[in-house]
């Protein structure tokens, strides 16, 4: 996990462990860009038609 | 004292009309809950259940005094108002559609029964369309804003030990929930807080921060504290309060749900047993409120009341050692039995992810997910951040129909198996009173004129009519009584045995 990673950074005898770590990261960026681009191409079909005329109507009364 | 931290959540959710030219929001949330009520799975009564009024006081304040001018809520009692057989009330409240979930023990079957409601909120979607002519449609958005500045909430509620006093609720939560922003936001584009524009703000961690003016108060529909004071227990007034908080923002990641209700319960739950780290005076908790919510990089200096400043990362970290140490000494039992084990590791890794990389939480909290979705959308296409293709889009994660809705897209982790959640929309919690109210629903539905979070109210044939308390939301449970229930074939029966 990066987030569990990053953190032991501070401590000197994980260090190599840090640095091996980094081409796993930079796979799973490209790997995450391809799935966003994916997941873009994807919902293409399902958005809203006309973008600006339903933000404009969708009006709510305040509530709670 | 300790208490159970029963847990309830209460979403109103955005309605559209589409298909016609004038919609009337609360004909269409009438049409909506209507349509499910008659068309109910599972064992369906003759008419839906009433709702009973008798017990409801959304003015009383906390702070045992009504502000002058403050305006108490007003009580609806003329529109749709159902109870169902999961134990759930389902109504129109302020011109929405309204689920208030069963009372639930632990923060995963607040998931779950959160779930159950958009499950119901879905069917009813359908079952509208069945009624209506055709080109009509309703459309429900589990969302807080309009983005036109007009706001309805998603509220959680705790019970809490009524000899806590207020001030020291206050004290406590109020930079919890200014800081918890970080996990429990669902993203907005843009910002509706008065007196600025929406292009000051190109993305926020949350839907609601915009709309709040005070720190400490009865209103909830202008004015709206961070700290709301409404003081409507629904169970022994002398032993309980109900933490009303209306400041969360409505989840469709089910990870924030979770942390959202089970750290709360768990924040009140160290208040309750002596256990809380010194609270942390914000020098203007407002301000803080809207300084988190618009800061991506989570690492704001907060202004402190003694001139010092803190983060709201530095915040939930004091806190999370607090409740570490607190469970290691055996504490916390109350707070939501084993799951508070789950809760407090959830945060944990979540804090670390925070301070980490934010974006990695995509998939597992709202911001992140709506965030990397409409920036990749937005720079594939190259647009400026006030284009109306991300604002829609920025709606669109809300929409509950399947087929439409975004954050069904985005891949978001989940908690609740789908055999829980399908369970959950006709059963109650085993394990609070819900299910005494679910299951009298359940097997005497013909029989009840009424029901309320605290009372159920059969006609049995003979005069006066019978009610039933339940002042006590840990009693009424499978455990206390299912043997009973199953046991009786009349309600005759049922209240004999409970001796009323």
């Amino acid at each position: 996990m990066p987030a569990r990673e990053q953190k032991r950074k501070q401590a000197p005898e994980r260090e190599a462990e840090v640095i091996d770590e980094e081409p796993a990261r930079a796979a799973d960026a490209t790997q995450l860009k391809s799935d966003l681009d994916d997941l873009l191409d994807e919902i293409d079909d399902v958005l809203e038609t006309n973008a600006e005329d339903f933000v404009k109507s969708y009006i709510q009364k305040g509530g709670q | 004292m300790v208490v159970a931290k029963i847990i309830g959540l209460e979403t109103e959710f955005g309605i559209a009309h589409r298909g016609v030219p004038d919609p009337n929001p609360i004909a269409a949330s009438s049409i909506l809950i209507s349509s499910y009520v008659q068309q109910r799975p599972g064992a369906a009564p003759a008419g839906p259940i009433g709702w009973d009024f008798e017990d409801e006081s959304p003015g009383t304040d906390a702070r045992g005094e009504v502000a002058p001018g403050a305006r108490a809520p007003v009580v609806e009692t003329h529109l749709v108002n159902a109870v169902l057989t999961n134990g759930a009330r389902y109504y129109v409240d302020h011109a929405h559609p309204e689920l208030s979930t069963p009372e639930c023990a632990d923060a995963h079957a607040a998931v779950v029964w959160d779930r159950a409601a958009e499950e119901i909120v879905i069917a009813s979607m359908a079952a509208a369309s069945a009624v209506l002519p055709p080109g009509e449609e309703l459309v429900a958005y589990k969302n807080n804003s309009d983005r036109k500045g007009n706001s309805y909430g998603c509220h959680e509620n705790y019970l809490v030990d009524r000899a806590v006093p207020f001030g020291s609720i206050v004290s406590l939560v109020t930079a919890h929930f200014v800081t918890r922003q970080i996990y429990t936001g669902a993203g907005k584009v843009g910002t509706e807080a008065p007196g600025r524009r929406p292009a000051d703000v190109a993305f926020q961690l949350t839907q609601r921060a915009d709309f709040f003016e005070e720190e400490v108060g009865l209103e909830t529909t202008l004015k709206r504290p961070i700290v709301n004071t409404r003081d409507e227990p629904h169970a022994d007034a002398a032993k309980y309060r109900r933490l009303h908080v209306i400041v969360g923002d409505a989840n469709l990641a089910e990870v924030a749900t979770f942390l959202k209700v089970g750290v709360t319960a768990i924040v009140l739950a160290l208040l309750e047993e002596g256990a809380a780290p010194p609270p942390v005076a914000l020098a203007d908790p407002v301000g803080a409120l809207q300084q988190v919510s618009y800061d991506l990089s989570l690492r704001a200096a907060l202004p402190l009341a003694d001139g010092g400043t803190t983060t709201a990362l530095g915040v939930q970290w004091d806190l999370l050692r607090a409740a570490r140490a607190q469970h290691e000494r055996g504490g916390l039992a109350l707070a939501g039995g084993p799951v508070v084990a789950t809760v407090l590791d959830r945060w944990e890794a979540v804090l670390e992810a925070l301070e980490a990389d934010p974006m990695s939480l995509s998939g597992v909290l709202d911001w992140p997910s709506k965030l990397r979705l409409i920036d990749g959308y937005r720079e594939r296409h190259d647009l400026a951040w006030d284009d109306p293709r991300l604002a829609a889009m920025d709606l669109q994660y809300h929409d509950l129909r399947p087929d439409r809705s975004l954050a069904r897209r985005v891949g978001l982790e989940k908690l609740a198996t789908d055999e829980e959640v399908r369970r959950a929309v006709t059963e109650p919690p085993s394990d609070t009173r819900a299910f005494f109210r679910g299951r009298c629903l359940q097997r005497f539905a013909p029989q009840v004129v009424s029901a309320n979070w605290d009372s159920i109210v059969f006609d049995v044939g003979g005069v006066p009519l019978r009610r039933v308390a339940m002042m006590e939301p840990t009693r009424g449970t499978e455990a206390h009584v299912g043997s009973l229930l199953e046991g009786c074939t009349t309600v005759s029966e049922l209240l004999d045995m409970l001796g009323t």
